[in-house]
Formats: structure tokens, C-alpha cells, sequence
């Protein structure tokens, strides 16, 4: 294989293989006050985000389930980056991760994203943003306490 | 392998030239991401000949009109050919009657006409209607939604490890009750082929009509009706070299005759006042509204096509190209195929390693092989597997032993990539 395809690699970066391999905050949560389910029925990713609040602080965060490399990636990665932080900044930063994987990494301020920014291959795989967005989307509802189930479809 | 050897060799003897019938294929020639396509996605869709684009372009170049109404000249050749497409099909599934043939869309809209038209007549309160564990979705949620409708129960027959139908299991499930059979002919995410004559033979000896989703078994396996003894049979257009839009619905005479209506519009009847409704006969009594005219032509080209290929030669073809597929893909450490039924059609549906499916597919396409990764529409059956998705790569009548190697290859790098 002597040609690199270098969007391919941008897609799967050691960041996301090595999240995807062992992603961060893969647990139960057994004192969760929010929690939501996310369905990627077209590739069968699935999820259970788990969320202690302190006030409008997301104390800890966690999640469960199956999916592909980029899901379970984007889980480990927005697990990661929203703990710690108010609802507020959470969806602040949620906004800013939906502009980078549809519109690309020029659309945003990418020191902004911090790890996030490792996503920023996916732009180029219309087909991969749910995967990608899944988590986020079902850490909104998780926040709106909706307890549906979110799909990508 | 030496099965596939000897099917290489009976295809070749018998005439069928791969190399002839992908010049047919304008689209297999084109480059995908700088490489050259290798189509393993035919059970999704198949590619179109150019007989049937053209075919179609013909009749709306020459023929174009609306058919069963007008007068005119360009409205007879319209009927003409949109009937002559019914006897195409006719002859394809060897049914007794053109009228036994129905337009449709799809296999979808086919297997809700039955269950909404003959299922609703006959399906009641504690009635049972009898799936298999590897249904694709649109032969198990119709009829699931007709059972909440009357109260009725969905009875699913069990599949074994290799995904092979336990017919022994589906006949104890033949009760009193039961009042549809509802089959694949073809698994789409499996490739098993199930015994559709014998299921008839086992279901009528209690007096329990089948319908068969024929979607992946019409472009793969022998469809004759008769033979099989269905009372109903149905496919899609796309996935046997057809347009998409277009699909058929065969059923018995004698039930289609006693079947209410399914949907009501112009076509589908023979005279309308405020008071009372005359429907038409069969077949248009259900095809309501201006069908797809240019959609039966073209699946009639298809047909025509198809059965200009030497058939068993191209049946070997496809025979060998599964043995090799699968003898190919067992070589690759860390794949499993999932579904090894001795008799299989098609279909190479496996996972590897622990890397998501949806992953594999990402990383292939940019090779320029297409196949389909998730769950194949059967839920159920990845269930009973224990799995979310597999990936399935699935063949057509111009697939070659190269395309097959490019797949091997591909999921090499799928390995070194996530290894």
C-alpha cells in the first residue's frame, strides 16, 4: 500500500483509534440524576449516557454501549470535555463540535475545541457526522430531561 | 472448493462470459475515489444494464402516455407495453395468468398489500401468523402490525447457528391458528435459502397459505411459482437488474379474486357513483392511480436480459463466486462469516476482529469497494447472532474472482489501520 490517503487518516487520527480502543469514562453511573439513550439504527450504535449534576455543574459524566470507532471515540472525547463544566458551556462547546463536523475545521476557532478538534477528519465522511454527533445529541436530551430515545435518523 | 471449481467450470462451459456482461454495466467502468469500483453491494441494489436505461428511454422518447384510458394511438402503446412488461413478468415466475401479477413499488408495498388486504380478511382476534427468525423488517413489521390490529399473535419460527430455518421447529409452529405462513426465499443478510417448497408443502397440508419475500431470492434462484406452490410471491424491480419504483406481487388468482381492495383511486375500478363502487378485475383492482409505466418497461427489459443469459451457466457463475468468496474470506484471520448454510445465495455477510462494521465499510470505500455494513433491515436475526451489524458483501452476475481478491485485500488494510 504505498499511497497514503491522507483523509482517511485525518478521519481515524491516534487520538480517535486510541479513544475508540480505550475509551475514557466507559461506565455506569450508578448515582446518575440524568441519563438518555442514543440509537444510530442504521449501524446499530448504541449508547446509555449517564449525568450528575451539581447545580447546573455536570459533576461527572459517563456512558455505556456499542458502536464504531467514531462514536465510541466522539463518547469517550465529549465525556471528557463537557466534565467539569456548567449546561451552558456544554452546549456552547456542543454547538462549536457541530460546526467543525459538518462545516470543517476552517468554520471554527479550533483551539477552542481542545481534544475535539481530533474529530475534525469527519467533515470529509458525510456519512460518518451522526456517528460522530450521536453522543452530543443524546447529552442534550440527557440535559432537557428526555428520557425517548435519540436516533440519528 | 472443489464444488466452486466445478460450478467455475460448468459456467464457463455453458457460455457466460463474465467479461461480456459487465460491457453491459457503463457504471463498473467508472473510477470510485481514484480506483476501480468493485461493486459488492448488489442484495442493497443491483447496477442496471444498458438495455433497460435504454428500454426506458425508448418508451418515453416513442410511447409515452397514460395507459388504460385514452383513445389515442400513444396511450395504446403505452397499455401495450406496461401489459406486455405483465407478461414479461408472467413468463419470468411461470404463473398461470397475467392477471396473477401485480404492479407495485417494491417488495415492501407488496408484502403490505397482502398483509392488508388478505391478511386483514383472514387474520382475527387469537389468530397466529407464522415469520421466520431471519425476516427482513418489511416481512415481519406488516404483519406485526397487522397482529396489533386484530389482536392476533406473531409466531417466529427459529433459526440454527449456521442460519439455517429449522423446518422441524417452523412445522410444530403450524397450529390451529395459524393463518398466514410469511418466508424469505432468499436471507438478504445471510444468503440462506430456504426450502420454500417443502415450508408450502408442510403449511398447505394444514391449510395455511405462504407468502414468500422473494426480494433476493428472484434475482438468485429459480422463482417459478408453480413449482414452489406459493400463494404469493413478491420482489423488487432494483434488485434484479430492474429500475427502482417498480416491483411485483404475484398471488393465486382465487385469493387476489376474493381480496378486498387496498388502495382506491382511478384504474382500479369499473364504474363509481356516490352510492356504490364496481371494482375492476384482477390485477388492476390493485393499482390504483397511474402506475409506473416507465418502471415495468424497464424491469421488463431486465427480465429480458436476464433470460437471454445462458441461465444455468450464469446460476454457476454466481455459485462459484460465493465458493470462492467464502473460501477466500475463511483465509483472513480474525473474520467470522456469519451464516454458513450449505445452501446459501449470494450473500458473504461476516464481522472481524472487533472492528465495527460501519469502521470496515469507511475504510473499504476508499479503496473503491462498496458494500453495505449494519444491520440489514433484520434486527431480529442480529439478535439471535448476538452481534449489532455485520458487514456484507454481496454479489451480482458481474462480479469477478478479482473483485473478490480486492476485498480480501482491502480488509488487510481494515487490519493494519485498527489492529
Amino acid at each position: 500500500m504505498a499511497t497514503r490517503d491522507s483523509q482517511l487518516d485525518d478521519l481515524y487520527q491516534e487520538v480517535i483509534l486510541d479513544h475508540g480502543r480505550r475509551p475514557r469514562n466507559f461506565r455506569r453511573l450508578d448515582d446518575a440524576d440524568r441519563q438518555a439513550e442514543g440509537l444510530n439504527p442504521l449501524c446499530g450504535d448504541h449508547f446509555r449516557l449517564y449525568m450528575k449534576l451539581d447545580g447546573d455543574r455536570i459533576q461527572d459524566i459517563a456512558f455505556e454501549g456499542s458502536g464504531c470507532a467514531i462514536s465510541k471515540a466522539s463518547a469517550s472525547l465529549m465525556t471528557s470535555s463537557v466534565k467539569g463544566k456548567t449546561i451552558a458551556e456544554a452546549e456552547e462547546l456542543f454547538s462549536r463540535f457541530h460546526k467543525l463536523v459538518t462545516e470543517g475545521p476552517d468554520a471554527v476557532q479550533l483551539s477552542e475545541l481542545g481534544k475535539l478538534a481530533a474529530l475534525s477528519g469527519v467533515c470529509e465522511f458525510p456519512t460518518r457526522v451522526k456517528c460522530a454527533s450521536l453522543v452530543w445529541h443524546t447529552m442534550k436530551n440527557a440535559l432537557e430531561g428526555e428520557r425517548q430515545v435519540v436516533t440519528t435518523e | 472448493m472443489r464444488a466452486g471449481i466445478q460450478q467455475g467450470l460448468k459456467a464457463i462451459l455453458g457460455g457466460f462470459d463474465v467479461e461480456r456482461v459487465r460491457r453491459d454495466f457503463p457504471i463498473l467502468s467508472r473510477p470510485v475515489r481514484g480506483k476501480p469500483l468493485v461493486y459488492l453491494d448488489s442484495a442493497a441494489t443491483t447496477q442496471k444494464p444498458r438495455q433497460v436505461v435504454e428500454a426506458m428511454a425508448r418508451y418515453f422518447d416513442q410511447e409515452n402516455a397514460n395507459v388504460h384510458r385514452g383513445v389515442h394511438f400513444l396511450s395504446e402503446r403505452a397499455t401495450g407495453a406496461y401489459e406486455g412488461a405483465r407478461e414479461r413478468v408472467r413468463k419470468f415466475l411461470n404463473a398461470r395468468e397475467a392477471s396473477e401479477i401485480v404492479f407495485v413499488r417494491g417488495t415492501t408495498e407488496a408484502l403490505n398489500l397482502v398483509a392488508f388486504s388478505f391478511g386483514r380478511q383472514r387474520v382475527a382476534a387469537g389468530d397466529e401468523v407464522l415469520v421466520t427468525g431471519m425476516e427482513h423488517h418489511s416481512n415481519i413489521v406488516p404483519w406485526q402490525m397487522l397482529c396489533a390490529e386484530k389482536g392476533a399473535k406473531l409466531v417466529v419460527a427459529p433459526v440454527d447457528d449456521r442460519g439455517v430455518l429449522v423446518l422441524d421447529e417452523l412445522e410444530r409452529r403450524i397450529g390451529p391458528r395459524t393463518r398466514v405462513v410469511a418466508v424469505a426465499h432468499v436471507s438478504n443478510a445471510l444468503g440462506t435459502v430456504n426450502p420454500v417448497k417443502q415450508i408450502v408443502e408442510r403449511a398447505h397440508a394444514r391449510g395455511v397459505p405462504v407468502v414468500v419475500d422473494g426480494a433476493q431470492g428472484a434475482p438468485h434462484v429459480p422463482a417459478d411459482v408453480q413449482d414452489l406452490g406459493c400463494d404469493f410471491y413478491a420482489f423488487s424491480g432494483h434488485k434484479i437488474y430492474g429500475p427502482t419504483g417498480i416491483g411485483v406481487l404475484y398471488g393465486k388468482a382465487e385469493h387476489l379474486e376474493a381480496m378486498p381492495p387496498w388502495q382506491g383511486g382511478g384504474d382500479m375500478i369499473l364504474s363509481v357513483t356516490f352510492e356504490k363502487t364496481t371494482y375492476n378485475r384482477i390485477p388492476h383492482k390493485f393499482e390504483a392511480g397511474t402506475p409506473n409505466m416507465a418502471g415495468a418497461v424497464g424491469l421488463g427489459a431486465a427480465l429480458d436480459w436476464l433470460e437471454a443469459l445462458p441461465r444455468e451457466a450464469a446460476w454457476a457463475h454466481e455459485d462459484e463466486l460465493l465458493a470462492y468468496g467464502t473460501e477466500a474470506l475463511s483465509t483472513v484471520r480474525g473474520l467470522r462469516l456469519v451464516g454458513t448454510a450449505p445452501e446459501k445465495a449470494a450473500v458473504l455477510s461476516f464481522i472481524f476482529e472487533d472492528i465495527h462494521p460501519h469502521d470496515i465499510g469507511t475504510v473499504l470505500d476508499r479503496e473503491g469497494i462498496a458494500i453495505r455494513t449494519g444491520h440489514h433491515c433484520a434486527q431480529p436475526l442480529m439478535q439471535r447472532f448476538g452481534i449489532a451489524a455485520t458487514a456484507r458483501a454481496s454479489l451480482g452476475l458481474y462480479n469477478t474472482r478479482e473483485e473478490i481478491d480486492a476485498l480480501v485485500a482491502g480488509l488487510e488494510k481494515v487490519r493494519r489501520m485498527f489492529a
